[in-house]
C-alpha cells in the first residue's frame, strides 16, 4: 500500500500527523511493539526536521507484510555537510525554533539509531531526501 | 476488531427496555466501544475501559452502575466502610466528618476507614520506586483503573510504564483487614465494602488487573450513600439521641487532595505532569508515543475532568468538590504544623508500613491491543487495504447513522464482518439513484439500525 501526506514549513502545529497515521496503521496490522516505537520516532524527526529546516515536503509511505518504507522529501536548503549534521547535538536551528522545544540536535542521529535502514541525500538549495526502512519481523 | 475472549467485568450496564437508541453515548465514547443495533446501544465489552463518558451523556438513564446490595454487608460481623476523601468533599462545610461517620454507622457498618490513609505507606514508596526505575521514562500512575484499560487496549506500548504499585484504596483495605484480623477477629467475620466515586474502581474490584484478587468484599455507589446521609443531616440526624462517632484518624493534607488533579503529581520528584479527562489524556499520549527524548519523570494521568471529584457517582459539582478538598486539606496541613496540636500522625497505619510495604508490589500489567486487525499480518494487511478501499467511498461526516461512531469505525466494521456498506446513508441515496437499492430497501436497513419505532408515522 502507498501513502503520501504533504509537510508545511514551518507549521510545527501539524507536525506529527503522518507519524501518527502511520502508528495507527501498524497497530492495526499488529506489529512488534518495539518496531512501531521505532518507526514512529524516526517519522516524527524526520517530519520536524522538514517543519523546522525546509520549506515543504512530501512523505512517500510503502507497506507491504514485511516492511515499512517511508521517504521524506523537501523543498529546502538542504544541507552542506552531512557527516557534520549526524553529530549528536550539532544544530542550525533558530533560537526561536529552540525555545519550541525542537533544535537538540539529536534528531539524525535518533533516526539512524532507531532505523533498521537509513539513507539521507541532500542538494543545497535545493533539498533534502531521507529514507527510513523498518522490517516487522526484527 | 478482534472479538475474542472477555478480559474485563463491566460495572456499566446498558437496560435495553430503558435504551431508546438515541446514540448520545455513541458519539462521547472515546475508544469507540459503543454501536448502535436494532434500536439499542450495544457495548462492545473488550474495547470499554470504564470511564463512564456513556453513561454521562445518557437523556434516558438506560446506563447504570451496577452495585453491591447494602444489605449484604449484614452477613459479616465485622463491617468497615472504605470511603474516599471525595465523599466527605461532596457535603457542605456545614456537614462534619463526624455525622457522615455516624450515619454510616447508622446505616449499619461498624467501622468507618477513609481510602487515602493508604497514601501514607504509598507515597514515599511511589517516590522510591520513580527514583530507582530511571531506565523507564516516564513512569505512569496506576491510580485511575480507567486509564490502566486505556493504555493496556489503546497504547500497549506504554504498559511497560505503569507504576507496579498498588493503590491507596487496596493499601487502606489491607490495613484494616489485617488490623481487625490482629485484634482476634476472623478472616471470614470480616467485610470490607468501598464506597465508590466512579464504575472504573468497581471494575478494577471485580476483575482487579495485575493482582489475583481484590481485599475489598463489596462496592457501593456513592450516589447512593451521599443521598442517604444528606436526606439523614437534613433531617437533623445524628440528634441529641443519636449515638455520635467521632472519626478517629485524621487524614493528612497530602491524603486529602491525593483523588483530586495533581494530588499524586505534587508529591513526586523530578518532571512531573498532571492531566485530567480522558481526552486529554488519549491526546497527550498520542504525543507521546511519537517522541524520543522523554525528559518527563512521572505522569499522573486520571479518566475524570477534576480526576475523582468528577467521578460519575458523585452528586456534588466538581470544582466545589475540589476546593472543599483544597481547604480541608490547608486546615490539616495547619493542623500539622501546630505543636500544640496533639494530632495523631500519620495515624495508626504506619504501624503497619512494614507489612504493607511487603504487599505493595502488583504483576506486570499485559497489554492487549484492541487496535489490531488481525493476528496474522497478511490477513491484518488484506483487511487494512479493504478499510481503506471502503473509506475511499465514505463521506468522512462522522454522522452515525450507519449505527457505528465515525465512517473509519465503519470501515473496520464492515471488514470484520460486523457491518455492511450500505448501513451508510451516502451510499444509500447512492444506489438508490442508479436504482440499484429501493427506497423499502433502504428503509428496511435504517430500520434494522434504529429500529422500527423511529419510522412509524406519529400523525
Ligand atoms: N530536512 C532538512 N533540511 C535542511 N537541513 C536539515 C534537514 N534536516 C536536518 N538538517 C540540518 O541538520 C542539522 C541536524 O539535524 P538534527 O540532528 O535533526 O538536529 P536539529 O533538528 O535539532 O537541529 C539541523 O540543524 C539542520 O542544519
Ligand atoms: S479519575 Fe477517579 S473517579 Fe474518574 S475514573 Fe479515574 S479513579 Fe474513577
Ligand atoms: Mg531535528
Amino acid at each position: 500500500m502507498h501513502f503520501e501526506y504533504q509537510i508545511e514549513g514551518g507549521n510545527f502545529t501539524r507536525a506529527g500527523f503522518a507519524s501518527s497515521e502511520i502508528k495507527k496503521m501498524m497497530k492495526q496490522l499488529n506489529v512488534d511493539m518495539g518496531v512501531i516505537k521505532r518507526t514512529v520516532v524516526s517519522t516524527y524527526e524526520a517530519e520536524v526536521n522538514v517543519v523546522a529546516h525546509a520549506f515543504s515536503g512530501t512523505i512517500y509511505v510503502d507497506l507491504d507484510e514485511e516492511k515499512i518504507v517511508i521517504q521524506l522529501q523537501d523543498q529546502g536548503p538542504g544541507i552542506p555537510d552531512i557527516d557534520q549534521a549526524m553529530k549528536e547535538g550539532f544544530s542550525t536551528a533558530s533560537s526561536a525554533v529552540r525555545e519550541m522545544g525542537f533544535g537538540a540536535g539529536m534528531g539524525l542521529p535518533n533516526i539512524k539509531r532507531n532505523a533498521d535502514d537509513f539513507q539521507i541525500t541532500s542538494e543545497v538549495n535545493k533539498g533534502t531526501n531521507v529514507k527510513i526502512t523498518m522490517f516487522f519481523n526484527k | 476488531m478482534v472479538m475474542d475472549t472477555k478480559y474485563f467485568h463491566h460495572a456499566l450496564k446498558f437496560r435495553k427496555d430503558v435504551c431508546i437508541g438515541c446514540s448520545h453515548c455513541m458519539s462521547v465514547c472515546p475508544t469507540y466501544a459503543i454501536r448502535i443495533r436494532d434500536g439499542k446501544a450495544d457495548l462492545l465489552d473488550n474495547y470499554c475501559v470504564d470511564c463512564g463518558r456513556c453513561y454521562r451523556a445518557c437523556p434516558v438513564g438506560a446506563i447504570i452502575v451496577e452495585q453491591d446490595d447494602l444489605r449484604q454487608i449484614f452477613n459479616y460481623s465485622k463491617r468497615v466502610a472504605i470511603i474516599p476523601s471525595v465523599l466527605m468533599g461532596q457535603f457542605p462545610s456545614s456537614v462534619s466528618i463526624t455525622q457522615v461517620t455516624s450515619v454510616l454507622m447508622e446505616l449499619g457498618f461498624t467501622h468507618v476507614y477513609e481510602v487515602e490513609h493508604g497514601v501514607e505507606v504509598l507515597k514515599s514508596q511511589m517516590s522510591e520506586y520513580i527514583s530507582e526505575n530511571t531506565d523507564i521514562r516516564p513512569l505512569i500512575s496506576t491510580f485511575c483503573p480507567a486509564i490502566v484499560r486505556l493504555i493496556q487496549v489503546r497504547f500497549p506500548n506504554l504498559t511497560p510504564n505503569l507504576i507496579l504499585l498498588k493503590s491507596p484504596l487496596d493499601i487502606a483495605a489491607a490495613y484494616y483487614n489485617k488490623k481487625l484480623i490482629d485484634e482476634g477477629n476472623k478472616a471470614e467475620e470480616i467485610g470490607i465494602f468501598y464506597i465508590t466515586p466512579c464504575a472504573a474502581k468497581i471494575a478494577a474490584v471485580k476483575s482487579p488487573v495485575g493482582q489475583k484478587n481484590s481485599p475489598i468484599t463489596g462496592v457501593i455507589n456513592m450516589d447512593y450513600i451521599f443521598n442517604k446521609v444528606y436526606t439523614a443531616v437534613k433531617q437533623g440526624f445524628p440528634g441529641k439521641d443519636s449515638r455520635i462517632f467521632p472519626s478517629r484518624d485524621p487524614l493528612k493534607s497530602s491524603g486529602i487532595t491525593w483523588p483530586a488533579t495533581n494530588g499524586e503529581a505534587a508529591h513526586m520528584p523530578g518532571r512531573t505532569l498532571a492531566i485530567d479527562e480522558i481526552n486529554n489524556v488519549i491526546e497527550f499520549l498520542e504525543q507521546l508515543e511519537n517522541e524520543e527524548n522523554q525528559d518527563i519523570d512521572f505522569l499522573e494521568l486520571r479518566a475524570c475532568d477534576e480526576s475523582c471529584a468528577g467521578g460519575i457517582l458523585t452528586s456534588s459539582n466538581r470544582f466545589y468538590t475540589v476546593e472543599r478538598l483544597k481547604k480541608r486539606a490547608q486546615r490539616s496541613e495547619n493542623k500539622e504544623k501546630d505543636n500544640n496540636y496533639r494530632y495523631v500522625n500519620p495515624g495508626p497505619i504506619i504501624e503497619y508500613k512494614e507489612f504493607l510495604k511487603q504487599n505493595l508490589a502488583i504483576k506486570k500489567i499485559q497489554p492487549r491491543s484492541m487496535e489490531k486487525l488481525d493476528e496474522n499480518i497478511s490477513l491484518a494487511m488484506k483487511k487494512m487495504e479493504q478499510v481503506h478501499e471502503i473509506l475511499d467511498n465514505l463521506p468522512y461526516v462522522d454522522c452515525g447513522i450507519c449505527g457505528s461512531p465515525t465512517c473509519s469505525v465503519l470501515a473496520e466494521d464492515i471488514v470484520q464482518g460486523h457491518a455492511n456498506i450500505n448501513q451508510c446513508i451516502y451510499v444509500q441515496k447512492n444506489l438508490e439513484q442508479k436504482g440499484d437499492l429501493t427506497s423499502l430497501q433502504s428503509m428496511e436497513i435504517l430500520k434494522k439500525i434504529w429500529g422500527k419505532d423511529k419510522f412509524e408515522d406519529k400523525q
